[in-house]
């Protein structure tokens, strides 16, 4: 045996590891009934790897060859300490009994992870919780990973993972994909997770932004799965929200890191790639005719993708799809992006009208966007004191930098004297 | 595996409920309790008398002191419970969801804990 084939077999392990360590790891939650035992046993059935495949060889099948050996070495953790216990030498038993690797592995492999994003987003689970228990378990993060991204203590990151663990043992939360019955309200909760963990990447505005861009790719990649899967209209409407979101990346900010809105933005920094598959999955969810609020933004997203220029885009079907939106989702937020789109659509006079009567009912007094959108249609029509006041308005309630300084560089154009 | 549902509501709005719609919670009860019987779901269950009937008792000390009124001041209180036998937390939500009280005010589920050697 030489160094070079005992090396070979430790990078095989590695990249097994980052490809499949998350996949035994759910099916040993289900096998041996719970998060902290089937950890342990993967962690343990890695090292027995690296122990015995370098002069044994790699198995034929080496996943079902580690959750086989997990699932012994946890059996095995269980006899040590039976020792002392009769109440684990039962465990070991009843283990036995039930563990027994079934036949039609890859099915069952495949439930399994569906098993493990559901019960990472239970919805008697904190939203938090869900957030860090997905990242940790679903996506195999590292908890100080993740208390970076999202600029919190790991002591803290760390206590809310232990904390949902440990409901879901008390409470008896089942590692199940729920019923067919309940999937569209369990299915909303994981969108939602998905969706959060996106916005917390793509709205990085502070802290170590490289790693919070990661939170980005990292939805997009748990999206992928999850309509692999699953492949519901909403899990692809979604997931082509996120692709095409995300495609405007390199065009959002300036090598300063200055904001730059989709209408000043360099389009031939778009990434091309992306919005086709984007596209393509748009297309697919609203061929369903089953598809929700998520599929409806991610058309809309894609009608901005598609435009060579902001004048060049298709405002009229924006605002229709906007108008559907709002049918299922009755909130002042997607009302605000509606009135956005007829002021390009219909002229900024009307949309001023409608953005003014949206403020008037008070829910969106303190939105700094919709002081920012009253201001940029105001500048639009030449009404600079009105426009001066609204941008005011707006720097004092938002403390992004980059918002600030984008706010601040437009009340210096409309020869504002800053305070 | 056992479940707690404890019954919060609003008990000022029962006191000015009108008679039919007094009459139809007690129905709907009825069929509730009846049906989760039936299932062999059912462990225990009873409604509390009001609030301003409660004392709280505390020993310091080893003095007894009691005091008028619930533990906590809240906006909806305590008005009764069912223990249920369910077989993990989604069946206690599914079985919680139905007493009727979830439309108005609250069910709050806690599994029962159960001691090592129990």
């Amino acid at each position: 045996m030489t160094g070079d084939v005992a090396s070979n077999v430790r990078e095989r392990i590695d990249a097994l590891y980052r490809s499949d360590s998350r996949r035994v790891l759910a099916t040993l939650i289900r096998l041996l009934g719970g998060f902290d035992a089937a950890e342990e046993a993967m962690h343990d059935a890695f090292t027995a790897a690296l122990d015995s495949w370098p002069s044994e060889g790699v198995p034929e099948n080496p996943r079902a060859w580690l959750i086989s050996t997990g699932r012994f070495k946890a059996i095995d953790r269980l006899r040590r300490g039976a020792r002392f216990d009769a109440a684990l030498a039962r465990a070991a038993e009843h283990l036995e009994a039930i563990a027994s690797p079934p036949s039609d592995f890859d099915d069952d492999l495949e439930d399994d992870r569906l098993r493990l994003i559901f019960t990472c987003c239970h919805p008697a689970l904190s939203a938090d919780a869900r957030i860090a228990l997905t990242l940790r378990e679903v996506c195999g993060l590292e908890t100080e990973q993740i208390a970076r991204a999202f600029l919190i203590p790991a002591t803290t990151l760390a206590q809310r993972i232990v904390r949902a663990k440990g409901k879901i043992r008390d409470a008896h939360i089942p590692y199940q994909v729920p019923s067919r019955a309940e999937l569209p309200g369990r299915l909303d909760v994981v969108l939602h997770v998905l969706y959060l963990v996106f916005n917390e990447g793509y709205s990085a505005t502070s802290g170590d932004n490289v790693v919070r861009h990661d939170l980005s790719a990292e939805a997009i990649r748990l999206g992928r799965l999850l309509v692999e899967l699953l492949p519901e209209p909403e899990a692809i409407g979604l997931l082509a929200l996120m692709l095409l979101h995300d495609a405007r990346r390199p065009a959002r900010t300036s090598a300063e890191g200055e904001l730059i809105l989709l209408d000043e933005q360099d389009r031939s920094l778009w990434n091309r790639e992306q919005i086709q598959q984007g596209l393509a999955l748009v297309d697919q969810a609203l061929a369903s005719r089953r598809f929700g609020p998520y599929t409806l933004q991610a058309a809309i997203a894609a009608l901005h993708a598609q435009a060579a220029t902001a004048a060049a885009t298709d405002w009229r079907q924006i605002v229709g799809l906007y108008d559907v939106l709002l049918r299922l989702e009755n909130s002042p937020v997607v009302e605000l992006n509606r009135a956005a789109a007829i002021a390009m659509h219909e002229g900024p006079e009307t949309g001023l009208a409608l953005v003014d009567a949206i403020l008037a009912r008070g829910e969106l007094a303190d939105y700094y966007l919709a002081h920012s959108a009253r201001a940029d249609l105001c500048r639009r029509l030449g009404r600079t004191q009105e426009a001066i006041a609204a941008y005011q308005r707006a720097l004092a309630l938002t403390t992004q930098a980059p918002e600030r300084r984008f706010i601040e560089r437009r009340l210096a154009e409309l020869g504002a004297h800053l305070v | 595996m056992k479940y707690l549902c404890l019954i919060y509501d609003e008990e000022s709005k029962r006191g000015t409920m009108p008679k039919e719609q007094m009459d139809a919670m007690m129905g709907e009860y009825g069929a509730f309790t009846e049906g989760i019987r039936k299932s062999g779901k059912y462990v225990a269950g009873e409604a509390l008398q009001p609030t301003q009937t409660a004392t709280t008792i505390r020993v310091r000390q080893g003095k007894i002191s009691t005091t008028d009124g619930p533990f906590a001041e809240t906006k909806e209180q305590l008005g009764g419970f069912y223990l249920i036998n369910a077989t993990d937390l989604n069946e206690a939500i599914q079985l919680a969801s139905r007493i009727p009280s979830a439309r108005t005010g609250s069910i709050e589920v806690r599994p029962i804990r159960v001691f090592d050697g129990q």
